[in-house]
Formats: C-alpha cells, sequence, structure tokens
C-alpha cells in the first residue's frame, strides 16, 4: 500500500475559523489522487447551483501518489467551481506546491466558507492557523505579498506561498493564483475565489517523509525516469528555450494569433521569439521541486526610469502563452514591451491568457467605435503602438475602475455582450483561447476540454500531424479523447503534462508498483475515462453542454493552416467528440 | 561546489542523499541542503560539508563521536554520540544537519551519489590534494 499520509485530507472552514484532517483512502484508492481525487471532492462539497463567489464554493488542492517520490510530480491540481465558466474550474500549477503539501503530510486541502477580514492560512505540517492579513490586502502587487510572507513564515526554500494581487480581491473573474512568484494558477479564477474567501494567501511547508513498499524497485525505477529526464531529447525543448520555442514555428505555419485574430501570422514575430528572448535577456532558469529539467525561464530587463542613469531592473518569467496573450495577440512586437506587461499582469494577479484576449477585444472594439474614449477612461489603445495603453487597461481591469473596465473584468464575453462584438469575442465555453489557431482539432479541443484549455486534450499537436499527413475528422476527434484520458491519468498521479513523453501508461505501471498500487495499462486508461466523466457530470450539472456553445464567427473566418473552417463541421465534430468520449448520456442529444 | 550559480533549485540532490542514505523520501533527511538565497530570483545557496582538514564539528564534540578523517572531513559514530549538538553549532556554513526525529546530526559520508543527480552539473565529487570537495 501507499504511505497513508498521502490520504489525508486537510479541510479548512474559514468562517468558522477551524480545520480537521479526515483519511480519505477510499478517494486515494480508487483515484489516485490530483485530477480523480479533486473531482470527487469538488462533487461533495460544492452544492449544485452554487454562487462561485459564496461561501459555498470550495477550493481545493490535490496531490497524488508520485508527488514527492519521482522526478516531475511536481505539480498541484486545484478545483473550485469557476467564475469565469460557471462550471467546472480546474488549473495546474507546480513551483514548491506539490511537494511542500505532500510533506506536510496531506494528499489534499479543502477550504471552505469566508472570513470576514483578509487572512492568510499557514500550514506547517500539522500545525494550521489562519492569520490576519489586513495588512496585506489592497498591496500593489502580488510580488510584494510574496516578500513580506517570506520573512515570517517557516521552510525556506521548500515552502510554496500561494498569493492573489488586486485582481483576486476585486473578483475579476480570471484571477489568478501566484506561486513562488513566477508560477501560476492561472486559468478559470481560482483568484477570485480566494478573493471571494477574503484569503489573501497560502503557506505550506513541511518536514515529514513518504514511506515506500519496496525501497530497491523504487530506486530502480527513479533511476530510470531520471536518466530519461535529463540525459534524451524527450524533454530538453522545455530547458533550452522552454515554451517560447513555439513562437516562430506557429508563426511560420500561420497559426500565431495575431491583433485579435484577424491575422495569423504576425511580422515583428523574431522580436518576441524564444530565440531573441533567450539571447538577449534571459538571465536564469529554474525548476519547480523535483524537476531535473527547469523550464521556467526568468528575463532581466533594465529600465532607465530618470535622467543620470538611473536603472531598475524587473526579473519577469516568460513562456509561450503570455507572449501570444500579451505580444502577437495585442500587436506588441518588442520583447521589452512584452515583458513589461507580462511583469505587470502578473503582479496584479491577473490570468496573462485571459487579459490579453480581453485587451484584444476592447482594442478591435475601440477602432470599431463599439466603445469610445468615455468607456476607456481616455485610453486609445491601437495594437502595439503604446505599450502603456495597455499597462494602464490591465491596472483599471485589475481595479474594476469603472462600468465598462468591470465589464472586461468579468470575461471577455460579458463584456461583448453589453457592447457589441460577439463575433470577434474569442472565448471557447466562456475561456479566452489559448493561442493556437492550428486548425479543427485545436478549436474542437478547446471546446470540449473539461478546462477549455490547450492543455487538455492538445488539438494543436494533431492539427500539425494532419498537415503532414492528411487526417479525417473522426481520426481527429479520436485522438483528441484518447490523448484527454491520457491527460487525467497524468493529472491525477500528479505528473507534469511536459512529461507525457516520458510517463507512458507502462512506465505509469512500473512507477507506481513499488508504492504498492498494481495497476495495467488498461486500468488506468479506464481511471483516466471515469475522471474525464465525472469532470463533464459536474459541468453538465451546472450548465454547460457542448451541444450550445457559442462558436465566434472569427474562428471560422480566419483561415487555419489545414484551411478555412465552417461551423458546421466543427459542430459534427463537437457531436462526434461526445459519441467517442462515451458522454452522449452525460450532455444529452443535441 | 563548481557552479552554484546553475542551480535550478530541482532538489534532486537532496532527494538522492534521502534516498539512499536513509531510505525515505524526504527533504528533511539530507545531509547536502539547497536554500533559497531569498527569493528565487536571486538563486540557490547549496550547503554541504567542506571536507576541512581540521574540522570543527570534531574538535566540538565532547565523545569521540565525530573524528577527523584521512583526507579531510569527518566519520561519524553514531553510538557514541550524546546529542549534544554542539557538531550544529561548530559548523558555521549550516552543513552539520540536525536530524530532529532521531535527535542526532546527519554527516556528509562523502559518497558522491548526490552528484550523479544534479542535471546542471553545480556540485562535482572530485579529491582535491589532501582536501576532498564535494
Amino acid at each position: 500500500m501507499t504511505d497513508p499520509s498521502l490520504y489525508n485530507v486537510l479541510y479548512i472552514d474559514l468562517t468558522e475559523g477551524t480545520y480537521e484532517v479526515q483519511e480519505r483512502r477510499d478517494l486515494f484508492e480508487k483515484y489516485l489522487g490530483g485530477t480523480g481525487v479533486a473531482i470527487r471532492l469538488l462533487e461533495e462539497e460544492c452544492p449544485k447551483g452554487a454562487d462561485p463567489f459564496s461561501p459555498e464554493n470550495p477550493i481545493i488542492f490535490a496531490v497524488g501518489p508520485l508527488t514527492g517520490l519521482y522526478p516531475l510530480a511536481s505539480k498541484t491540481v486545484a478545483m473550485f467551481k469557476s467564475p469565469l465558466t460557471g462550471n467546472l474550474g480546474e488549473s495546474h500549477a507546480g513551483g514548491r506546491s506539490a511537494v511542500a503539501i505532500r510533506l506536510a503530510g496531506y494528499g489534499a486541502i479543502v477550504i471552505k466558507g469566508a472570513s470576514k477580514r483578509p487572512v492568510y492560512v499557514s500550514i506547517f505540517n500539522d500545525q494550521v492557523r489562519i492569520k490576519d492579513a489586513t495588512t496585506l490586502w489592497g498591496m500593489r502587487s502580488s510580488y510584494a505579498v510574496g516578500r513580506v510572507l517570506r520573512e515570517v513564515e517557516p521552510g525556506a526554500g521548500k515552502r510554496t506561498i500561494m498569493r492573489i494581487g488586486v485582481a483576486g480581491e476585486n473578483l475579476v473573474r480570471y484571477a489568478n493564483v501566484v506561486v513562488e512568484s513566477y508560477r501560476h494558477f492561472g486559468r478559470l479564477g481560482l483568484g477570485a475565489v480566494f478573493g471571494s474567501k477574503r484569503l489573501k494567501a497560502l503557506a505550506i511547508a513541511g518536514t515529514r517523509r513518504v514511506e515506500v513498499d519496496d525501497f530497491k524497485a523504487y530506486a530502480k525505477v527513479y533511476e530510470e525516469i531520471y536518466k530519461e529526464a535529463v540525459r534524451t531529447e524527450v524533454m530538453s525543448k522545455y530547458h533550452v528555450l522552454g515554451t517560447a520555442e513555439n513562437v516562430l514555428p506557429l508563426n511560420a505555419m500561420g497559426a500565431l494569433p495575431t491583433r485579435n485574430l484577424t491575422q495569423t501570422k504576425f511580422e515583428l514575430a523574431e522580436n518576441i521569439s524564444g530565440e531573441l528572448l533567450a539571447e538577449k535577456f534571459l538571465v536564469r532558469k529554474m525548476a519547480c521541486t523535483h524537476c531535473p529539467i527547469g523550464c521556467i525561464h526568468l528575463a532581466s530587463l533594465r529600465i532607465a526610469f530618470a535622467p543620470g542613469h538611473e536603472y531598475e531592473t524587473l526579473i519577469i518569467p516568460y513562456d509561450y502563452e503570455p507572449i501570444y496573450a500579451l505580444g502577437s495577440m495585442l500587436g506588441i512586437g518588442s520583447a521589452e514591451g512584452v515583458l513589461r506587461l507580462i511583469e505587470k499582469v502578473d503582479g496584479l494577479g491577473l490570468d496573462a491568457i485571459s487579459t490579453g484576449v480581453v485587451m484584444a477585444w476592447a482594442t478591435e472594439a475601440y477602432q470599431r467605435g463599439l466603445i469610445t474614449d468615455k468607456e476607456t477612461m481616455g485610453l486609445r489603445p491601437n495594437w502595439g503602438e503604446d505599450v502603456d495603453v495597455y499597462i494602464k487597461m490591465a491596472e483599471r481591469i485589475a481595479r474594476r475602475a469603472n462600468e465598462f473596465y468591470s465589464a472586461l473584468a468579468d470575461g471577455v464575453e460579458v463584456a461583448a455582450s453589453k457592447y457589441g462584438g460577439l463575433d470577434f469575442a474569442l472565448t471557447c465555453g466562456g475561456n479566452e483561447v489559448p493561442g493556437y489557431h492550428t486548425g479543427p482539432a485545436a478549436l474542437v479541443g478547446f471546446l470540449t476540454g473539461s478546462r477549455h484549455s490547450h492543455l487538455d486534450s492538445a488539438g494543436y499537436s494533431i492539427d500539425q500531424r494532419a498537415l503532414r499527413a492528411p487526417m479525417t475528422d473522426e481520426e481527429m476527434v479520436r485522438q483528441l479523447v484518447e490523448e484527454e484520458r491520457f491527460r487525467n491519468v497524468l493529472t491525477s498521479l500528479v505528473v507534469c503534462l511536459f512529461a507525457r513523453g516520458i510517463y507512458k501508461l507502462e512506465v505509469v505501471s512500473k512507477a507506481l508498483e513499488p508504492l504498492g498500487i498494481v495497476l495495467s495499462s488498461e486500468e488506468l486508461l479506464k481511471m483516466g475515462s471515469e475522471v474525464l466523466r465525472a469532470k463533464a457530470s459536474f459541468k453538465a450539472r451546472e450548465g454547460y453542454s457542448p451541444h450550445k456553445l457559442r462558436i465566434a464567427k472569427r474562428f471560422i473566418e480566419t483561415p487555419t493552416p489545414l484551411g478555412k473552417l465552417t461551423e458546421e463541421r466543427i459542430r459534427n465534430m463537437i457531436k462526434m467528440y461526445v459519441e467517442r468520449a462515451g458522454l452522449s448520456d452525460v450532455y444529452g442529444p443535441p | 561546489m563548481t557552479n552554484i550559480e546553475r542551480c535550478i533549485g530541482c532538489y534532486s540532490c537532496m532527494f538522492a542523499c534521502s534516498r539512499l542514505r536513509f531510505r525515505v523520501v524526504s527533504l528533511a533527511k539530507s545531509a547536502i541542503q539547497v536554500k533559497s538565497a531569498g527569493g528565487i530570483e536571486r538563486g540557490f545557496v547549496v550547503v554541504v560539508c567542506r571536507a576541512c582538514v581540521d574540522p570543527p564539528c570534531a574538535k566540538s564534540c565532547p565523545t569521540g563521536a565525530l573524528v577527523p578523517r584521512p583526507g579531510g572531513g569527518v566519520i561519524f559514530d553514531e553510538s557514541k554520540c550524546v546529542g549534544c549538538k554542539g557538531c550544529h553549532e561548530a559548523c558555521i556554513v549550516g552543513a552539520v544537519v540536525w536530524d530532529e526525529e532521531r535527535g542526532l546530526p546527519i554527516i556528509c559520508n562523502y559518497c558522491g551519489f548526490c552528484t550523479k543527480f544534479c542535471p546542471h552539473n553545480v556540485i562535482a565529487f572530485e579529491s582535491v590534494g589532501r582536501e576532498l570537495l564535494v
């Protein structure tokens, strides 16, 4: 059997100011951990139809049986009801979070209720304290919150400090939770749920150990996985240029959404490419705890703030998605500009993708006259012309500065419903779209995926394979479903999805065996399907239907590398997805 | 310590030490310690026994549980240790880690296993004259 500390679920009630630990062997034995356990806890804790900002909405963090034990098992799964989409909220982050939770002695943490005044929660092994955060509330930057807590909380270097920025405090529906300054529970608004509970931060550290059934076998499998990770090419792209490597290839194939997807090639892509950033700005690479790859790329940006050689130096994390959303989508073609905007958006605690897509819509809406200087409070967005306009816009969104910015803070769909321009409001299932206009598989994946994310089923990879060798729509859908099931296995363990090339199903079985968990590839995939089904059931329960999805005209009008799409074809593929995934009974007839 | 500024903070070395020495998975039981240098952007500090030729930890030991090792460093005899923590306090780099659970110091035994799990060659195992450096 696996180390029983994994079965400990810590329940914290912020209304009552109490906590308790329950042994939930039932859940972990059946669903391993991570996504699998979190969705069951969400079903249990979140009442049907709950307001995402009510005390009823739980925040759930879960790790899994591989956490702490194997390289690349470095991620924590968060679940909640999303204030952005109104259904499943699921977001993953690394940093120190996963290993910290496990070594503090827990498999999952559930936070319920809401505090009357700002608080932060400090967890050190079995000590759980709810502490006053009045002084931290309203602090201008999420970085500063980390600097304060770093001094007062135990476990330096091995702890996680999750915190929200002003966007979360102001319930911006796509506010994120910043982890260790440079990682994020980015998507679907976890930060706003924190804010609704007056929960500013969560610090977790632990000094426990994890026992292993068959240590000799474990150490052997460990070394095999470690060697595969560092000595082969499987993961090198994540370390070398990082995800920013995607900018130029996507641009070359005409799949880099540019200026609110009016274009798919950005003439200034080279200026914001992974290559240029690495050459001119990269100063350090970092890793999540227990990841020997180190995909976190940190840039250094020196900015003159006054005459007389007065400089400030910012350290800024960059990845493909923020470069797309805060770069090409806004027509910003300078690395300095993109980095400054990333720094601002991270500091405010806004999700980079949603913020970029929202501001791209606002730019187009302004140009078309749907909104005027009155709404923008004098800001005149004109694509990449002036980065400061976007920096100010992000600040105003985070503070809900007026009615217009408040609508932007509710997501681009809300804003476009109010001011017009739904045809170019780029969401899938209510979530602002990631940066891959590669073809039908990507779009269908965004629309059907349980998180409406590129990480659900990676349709962009399928599209790229289809570019090399033509593929039928049926085959694309088959691959989407298969990939999503497989990924739900990995996120239940919890293994970083970047390590999917290493943790093949047979490797997963092999890694679990020394821990006393015997599961074949088939059994693992079956569990992945069950988890996917449970997530779909939650989504359906909260009103999501794949048959009622809005498909923005812009997705159809702008050609992909695989040609122009049609709405009929996409809707047909969605139907095929529902059948293929065995979810017809969950979602009902079209 | 060869290239400290190259550390990515993956902690693989610490997990390696706890795996080999204590047959557990832990960040508390490791003779090598990775610490943040004060905010992740500033990088990391890696603390490990420098294998002093005239080790202060051994000099502080009242029972002879820690004795100098030929070629540098110390040898630890657990049966003689009374848990006074003198060695822990004597080591100014902090390389004598205190095992709170067992009330004993964790002393590096210079096996070099941790260096096999450093993806960035931050640490290396080498013999330098009489002094053994990890």
